[in-house]
């Protein structure tokens, strides 16, 4: 048992697992982070990323094969040639889609850090206030006050670029320098400003890429090869970010293809002491023992781990006592919204393949706007010349039509909503005891779906899309709704909410688990509210402040 | 590709603004249904059953021919320099439903007889010129048939060979090197630059 025994366990070692291994063991806590799937070495794994396009046999495209392994992640841009092998193998990791549900997953070191879209946003009040405002769900059990010094503390380590454009749905953070609009989204933006009378913004998007070196991180070299995995260790993962810095503490020890069966549960002292791990690769049982430990295996699988660690106490899971957990499942629904071409501008082209794009913060429901739903959501886009694969109506074949496509064509310019959902009870997932995956564990159903809220905010991302497309001169604008199904955003949150009362919430105000407080929950598990920005940066804020409070109260041996 | 990338191509597919965005798109995607896809080999359980007989050298050096019908050596090399046919031939075998593989097989032999209808000649005898010419008459009529296609009408042959042509050629090295310019490492972001007609597009975004 000595040589099982940490001051701290983490489990999974994507983006907010890195964030508590790295904050425990900077914090002099011997720490164990258990993953549950293979090692992948920062650089030396990254398999594709210093090939050119033409290197890979299908260009990136994918295959009937692949398709047939991934019928889940086949249904998005997620299956391609190119990091196929950074995704979960769906065969051996089924789950139950009781509603159609999209769940994109990285079983590996660094989890979903590798592929992240890396856009990072703060939260504000607007956010933390809603649901007591409006009566949805339960209150936020903390405001912008207590995460903003996390949040700069999160945004410093990991280098998050970005302007401080001074917008209050949108807190400024500690930036690194932003990367730059083009010429057509520079005209776009000022446009916009000036339509809606400095009430809608258009700024550079936040991203997680360094734009100055940071800690032995080079900055972005502009390739756009992010979810290959960076050589230059530009954007922030586990590998170029967490891991390094826990290693160099002397004080982690990693552990792959570590499922995390169950959470110990002492109910002499009402605490966990510890997780019992099946080894992926030789099926052998171990425990291991810890005083604290860090949930991080991501939102759904966080909740899976605390609902497979029924006991008598708990006899639907640890955490079950408010009747909360595994509910509330709450995602970004998105793919509405508008595009169009941009006349003129033939004399301007770009330089470099910029990682990011800019962001159109939220103005429904913010000050005297008033929409017929709740809450509300940003845009994503870019403008950008059009490529060879664009066609080009007037020309059939021959060299004339070669010669046009070894040319630019017109500027177009596409935004897409990414909307609030609200955290409904009855979007849960639950366990599926007669379906089974590779190691005879059982798998999740999933059954959740976006609402009438959802869909009227979805009408609105087309038109509001259109109007500001519109108003910035932009031609033949055209609105689509690409479809949506849960979990499709990749940022599912919600199945372990935080709040101010255990009966009503599975996570206290500081991740805790209220009914095994030196259990601390910190991944989009943890979310109470979905808000419409990207929700990384705020993981990682919540963990870093997790882990402070943890480590508190280990000094006052409250844990 | 990104998923802002992602996102921005099914943006310009969705509104109509640029049919040809979908070629990265159909390159792979089945043209009638997903039905096919997937279904499994019962000798090798995983596999998927693949039938397709591989097409043989004549039939790929065909294919860089017709390819290069469709994207010539201008004042840039064209599709047969970077030797096109074998791609497409990779990527009918590994990426296409069996329903778009006999569409496309098929498709072989309704261009080798139009050509012998229009001139007399099989294709690879035929002049540039009438190869061009008969090319030209193909992609009208692909054209014509995808304007009314609704989406689970099979693919046109012709529209297969011509997307193949320019996904093959676009993303090869000739292509992306010397018809486009590709650039590994740029290490930095200008936002905008001058661009004067005839300079070449970047390979990728």
């Amino acid at each position: 048992m000595a040589q099982n025994t940490y001051d701290a366990i983490v489990i999974g070692s994507g983006i907010s697992g890195g964030m508590a291994a790295k904050e425990l063991t900077e914090k002099g806590l011997k720490t164990i982070m258990l993953e549950r799937g293979r090692n992948i070495e920062h650089i030396k794994d990254y398999t594709n990323a210093n090939k050119a396009p033409w290197e890979l046999p299908h260009r990136g495209n994918a295959t009937q094969q692949m398709k047939a392994d991934h019928p889940v992640l086949k249904r998005d841009y997620t299956l391609n040639e190119s990091n196929l092998d950074y995704w979960v193998d769906e065969r051996k990791s089924p789950y139950v889609e009781a509603k159609p549900f999209d769940w994109f997953r990285g079983y590996h070191v660094g989890g979903r850090s590798l592929m992240w879209g890396r856009q990072s946003y703060r939260h504000s009040d607007l956010d933390f206030e809603a649901n007591a405002k409006e009566g949805i769900a339960v209150d936020w059990p903390i405001r912008y006050k207590d995460i903003a010094p996390w949040y700069s503390h999160a945004e410093k380590f990991a280098g998050i670029s970005g302007n401080r454009d001074g917008l209050s749905v949108l807190p400024d953070g500690d930036f690194m320098p932003p990367m730059e609009m083009n010429v057509v989204e520079k005209d776009v933006a000022a446009r916009i400003k000036k339509h809606y009378k400095d009430q809608r913004h258009m700024i550079i998007g936040r991203t997680a890429n360094i734009t100055k070196p940071h800690n032995n991180r080079v900055n972005c070299q502009y390739r756009n090869k992010c979810w290959l995995g960076c050589p230059f260790g530009a954007y922030f993962s586990t590998q170029s970010a967490t891991l390094p810095a826990a290693m160099a503490t002397g004080n982690l020890t990693l552990r792959p293809f570590s499922i995390v069966t169950k959470i110990l549960y002492d109910k002499d002292t009402k605490r966990a002491k510890g997780v019992e791990v099946l080894d992926a690769e030789t099926n052998k049982t171990y425990e291991y023992f810890a005083k604290v430990i860090f949930l991080n295996a991501s939102a759904l699988n966080s909740a899976w781990v605390l609902m497979n660690s029924a006991t008598d106490v708990w006899p639907e899971g640890l955490g079950s006592s408010s009747g909360e957990l595994g509910h509330n499942v709450m995602d970004h629904h998105f793919r509405a919204g508008a595009s169009g071409e941009m006349p003129g501008y033939e004399d301007k082209y770009v330089y470099g393949r910029r990682a990011n794009g800019i962001y159109i913060p939220r103005f429904q429901n913010v000050g005297n706007d008033k929409r017929d739903y709740l809450r509300g959501f940003g845009y994503q886009g870019s403008a950008g010349r059009q490529g060879w694969s664009r066609d080009i109506a007037e020309m059939s074949i021959g060299g004339d039509l070669k010669d046009a496509l070894t040319e630019p064509g017109a500027w177009t310019m596409g935004i897409t909503g990414f909307g609030e959902t609200l955290p409904y009870h009855d979007n849960r997932i639950y366990l599926d005891k007669s379906k089974k995956d590779a190691w005879g564990l059982p798998v999740l159903t999933m059954d959740a779906v976006i609402r009438d809220n959802e869909n009227k905010m979805r009408v609105d991302m087309m038109s509001e899309a259109k109007d500001m497309l519109e108003a910035a001169g932009l031609k033949n604008v055209k609105t689509y709704n690409g479809g949506y199904n849960m979990g499709g955003g990749i940022h599912e949150m919600g199945t372990a909410r935080m709040g101010r009362d255990p009966k009503t919430s599975v996570l206290n105000g500081n991740n805790q688990v209220w009914d095994a407080p030196n259990v601390y929950v910190t991944d989009g598990a943890a979310m109470t509210s979905a808000a419409c920005v990207n929700p990384s940066l705020t993981y990682l804020a919540l963990t870093a402040r997790a882990v402070d409070h943890a480590v508190g109260e280990m000094k006052k041996q409250n844990i | 590709m990104t998923r802002r990338d992602a996102v921005a191509r099914v943006a310009l597919l969705m509104g109509g603004t640029v049919i040809g965005a979908e070629f990265m798109l159909t390159g792979c995607s089945p043209s009638t249904s997903d039905k096919q896809a997937g279904t499994q080999d019962s000798k090798n359980p995983g596999q998927v059953a693949n039938n397709f007989k591989a097409l043989n050298p004549e039939q790929t050096a065909y294919l860089t021919e017709v390819a290069d019908t469709i994207l010539p050596a201008t004042k840039t090399p064209g599709a047969k320099a970077a030797n096109v046919g074998p791609f497409m031939a990779v990527m009918v075998r590994d990426c296409y439903t069996p329903e778009d593989q006999k569409i496309f097989m098929d498709g072989l032999d309704k261009l080798e007889a139009a050509s012998q209808k229009a001139s007399g000649k099989g294709f690879i005898k035929s002049t540039p010129a009438e190869r061009t010419a008969l090319l030209t008459a193909l992609d009208k009529e692909q054209r014509e048939y995808t304007k009314t296609k609704k989406p689970e009408d099979p693919n046109h042959y012709f529209r297969m060979m011509k997307e193949l042509s320019m996904l093959g050629f676009f993303t090869s090295e000739i292509g992306a090197t010397k018809a486009l310019r590709y650039v590994a490492v740029p290490g930095r972001y200008d936002g905008n630059v001058p661009y004067k007609k005839g300079d070449r597009a970047w390979a990728t975004s």
